[in-house]
């Protein structure tokens, strides 16, 4: 390729895999890391690639089989959201110690804001619980450029090692001019040492030293050393960053007329942060601004808290996004200099996100809310999170939760003999995930809820990846139903919310099963709206006739964007740009006002 | 060298991306550098969309408030929201079907896109339609309608029926402005 494309900073980490010889690539969807294996499959298809590509089960089994790749000597990689470091964290630990031959890298996607997760966590701080070398570019073309030094890294000290984007990074879009796939040969070749990748305890704390020796020496590596940005600044104060900080202080200092002033290092790798660095820039100035994303990861090991100031000493905010409008505000503050401020935005929050118009959730959520109308009901992670808006979800923990959170729900009521009807709903995608091992520990412990498998056939909130229940060629289907009464499940039945009157007298049905025997599993089967794969049905939308009372059921309890109340006329009206012809509002309006629309 | 920071904004599903993208890759085939912001994940389901898009030599992918020369907003109410991004002198082209309040200084141009989508039985085209009804006005963008109409042939190139359709919409947004 010779020509310059545009590349989102989750395809440019792509390319640069296969840049560099990656053959094996797993990953487990979240926001914002999930273009990165969509990416790596559509390279190797374009061109004819040899390797293993997997959307696996969830983030643990995901890294698993590419650190075993790594054992067996390839170069692998595996890509996650922060949350998901969290659910692979365990083997994490352990490869940290057991260490690599082929390169091993970890991509984990944090989210400052945070925009689409549950916390704001700081992979880095992984990496240091690990004791594991991170990486964190500014930039998609950094991002790429990382990889080479990642796998370097990697098979130079046998670790594996973290390359931790940010949202600003994965989701920003820049002209690259990708370079040819390098191939590098190599077969799989696994050598017997159970020593060591089967090490006992005593031996553990062996490779425990050796993993301690390793991360000095990685403190050394000159690759992957800070860089002055703006050699020829001189100042008793500098200016060190890191991720897309680095980025937004470049801009900042020039426009501020600061450029040639204050010296501006960029830490590649913030952990281990380089020693030699450490000791130049605590001899070499008098205060040092740390601006870095989410926690104090460069200014912890910079080890002078009366000179060093960011999120530790209290000069760079702790939570949300280090946006550049704040970060001026805190860089002309250091350099002691006036800036204008800057224009606000407005209180409101505008339009919050909801279930598309058509999604068969919304008629879940509908009917759970007729058949337990005082229950409780716990959700999950994925698009029905947005349930909410309807009432019809009452707590999100983390992947897999409702299962357990039901069943927990259910105990803590028995114990004073007064039992609450719960129904708890769970994507098809999050079910494979997480939500096995806990359906099983309901069944055994004798918990009494309904479980509503929304099963829309697809990963829809992450841009519709397939689940293991998908029928793609050359692979074996695991079908929902089956792993449920593999459970041990004995109330087990699919229908369409689509269908409402029919779903309500089956989540009836479930409701009662529920209370008087056990846990009842219902899987509303419909697909995503989104999903290009989906079979695509031409359906008439709905018009509301003059009998519409202005009730507000609809906008209120259904809560479809295409239904829209007019103040004036004091009645609802279709949106016709949204309405996707579902026409379950139909069975919802309490006058009958709705009904489908005769095509002209 | 050409300078321009430019927001993009609507809702989820109305295409905010594509657009974003499509002037992305038209700076590349003019030559300049180009960095973007977009928005993924939950919100796309129908909440706030923005994207930040800086063409010319820039390192950061965020538009500062105070700073953006053009704002593209597909819903009336989004002008209010993103208004701050732009200086003084910045312009807006919105979807709109009267005239927008508090808008200062800005020149603003609007079209009611979404009448034109419905008329055209095109309801995902609002993006192009308001996007070609700042195209009609001379020296806006960093890019003219050719430029546009050639990234659209590239882009869709495999998809000729979309590439029609596509065309005409955003030639019912130039028409629009008249």
């Amino acid at each position: 390729m010779t020509e310059r494309i545009l590349l989102q900073g989750n395809e440019a980490i792509a390319r640069g895999l296969i840049e560099n010889g990656c053959v094996v690539a797993t990953s487990y969807p979240g926001t914002p890391a999930s273009e990165v294996l969509s990416s790596v499959m559509a390279w190797q298809d374009a061109e004819g690639l040899a390797m293993h590509v997997e959307w696996a089960v969830n983030e643990k089994v995901a890294l698993e089989i590419a650190y075993a790749g790594s054992q067996a000597g390839l170069r692998t990689a595996v890509a996650m959201k922060q949350v998901g470091l969290n659910v692979a964290s365990d083997p994490l630990m352990s490869a940290a110690y057991l260490g690599t031959t082929g390169g091993f890298i970890v991509v984990s996607a944090d989210d400052p804001g945070p925009h689409s997760s549950q916390t704001e966590q700081d992979s880095r701080l992984l990496a240091m619980l690990a004791k594991i070398p991170v990486l964190d570019p500014d930039s998609p073309a950094q991002a790429r450029e990382f990889t080479g030094l990642a796998f370097e890294l990697s098979e130079k000290f046998q670790v594996p090692v973290l390359l931790r984007p940010t949202t600003r990074v994965c989701h920003a879009c820049q002209d690259i001019l990708p370079i040819a796939v390098r191939k590098l040969d190599r077969k799989a070749d696994f050598r017997k040492d159970p020593a060591r990748w089967a090490a006992t305890p005593k031996f553990r704390y062996h490779l425990h030293l050796e993993l301690n020796r390793k991360l000095s020496r990685i403190a050394a590596h000159e690759p992957t050393a800070p860089r002055l940005l703006n050699t020829g600044a001189g100042s008793s104060r500098a200016v060190v960053a890191s991720g897309v900080a680095a980025a937004h202080a470049r801009e900042i200092l020039a426009s501020l007329g600061l450029w040639d002033e204050l010296p501006l290092y960029q830490v590649l790798q913030p952990y281990p942060l380089h020693e030699t660095f450490i000791h130049q820039v605590l001899t070499s100035y008098d205060e040092i601004l740390v601006l870095e994303e989410t926690a104090g990861v460069i200014e912890m090991q910079l080890r002078d808290r009366s000179r060093v100031r960011g999120k530790i000493s209290g000069a760079v905010p702790e939570a949300g996004e280090l946006l550049p409008e704040l970060m001026e505000g805190i860089l002309a503050d250091f350099a002691g200099k006036y800036v204008r401020p800057l224009p606000l935005p407005p209180e409101e929050a505008g339009r919050r996100p909801t279930l598309c118009p058509g999604c068969p959730h919304r008629a879940s959520f509908y009917a759970i809310k007729k058949a337990a109308p005082h229950g409780i009901y716990p959700s999950d992670i994925g698009c029905y999170t947005l349930g909410i808006n309807l009432g019809g979800v009452d707590t999100v923990l983390c992947m897999g939760a409702a299962v357990s959170q039901a069943a927990g729900f259910y105990q803590a009521y028995r114990i004073a003999g007064e039992p609450r009807d719960v129904v708890a709903t769970i994507g098809d995608s999050t079910f494979f995930h997480a939500g096995i091992p806990p359906l099983i520990d309901a069944v055994s412990q004798g918990a009494r809820f309904v479980l509503v498998i929304l099963d829309n056939s697809t990963t829809a909130m992450t841009g519709n990846q397939p689940t293991p229940a998908a029928p793609l060629p050359g692979r074996v289907p695991v079908p929902i139903g089956q792993v449920v009464e593999g459970c041990g499940v004995r109330f087990c039945k699919t229908g369409d919310p689509l269908d409402l009157p029919a779903f309500i007298r089956l989540l009836r049905e479930a409701v009662q099963f529920s209370r008087d025997e056990g846990v009842a599993v219902v899987i509303a089967k419909s697909p995503c709206l989104v999903d290009r794969n989906r079979p695509r049905t031409k359906r008439p939308q709905v018009m509301v006739d003059a009998s519409c009372t202005g009730c507000r059921v609809c906008t209120s309890q259904f809560e479809c964007p295409a239904l829209v109340f007019d103040e004036e006329t004091g009645k609802v009206t279709v949106d016709l740009l949204i309405c996707s012809g579902c026409g379950v509002c139909i069975d919802v309006c309490p006058s009958r006002a709705i009904k489908k629309r005769e095509e002209k | 060298m050409i300078s321009q920071q430019l927001i993009v904004s609507g809702v989820g599903g109305q295409g905010i991306l594509f657009i974003t993208r499509l002037l992305a890759e038209t700076a590349i085939a003019k030559g300049l550098p180009v960095m973007t912001s977009e928005t993924h994940g939950m919100a796309q389901r129908g909440g706030i969309v923005i994207s930040h898009l800086k063409v010319g030599a820039f390192s950061s992918p965020l538009v500062v408030p105070g700073r953006a020369d053009g704002l593209i907003a597909l819903k009336p109410e989004n002008v209010r929201l993103h208004r701050h991004f732009l200086h003084e002198k910045g312009w807006i082209a919105a979807n709109a079907c009267a005239p927008l309040p508090d808008t200062g200084d800005s020149s603003v141009f609007v079209v009611q896109a979404n009448a034109i989508a419905l008329e055209m039985k095109a309801p995902r085209s609002v993006n192009l339609i308001v996007l070609g009804r700042i195209l009609a006005e001379e020296g806006r963008l960093f890019c003219g309608y050719d430029d546009i109409c050639l990234s659209l042939e590239r882009k869709l190139a495999a998809k000729p029926s979309l590439l029609r359709s596509s065309l005409d919409a955003l030639r019912a947004g130039v028409s629009g402005a008249k």
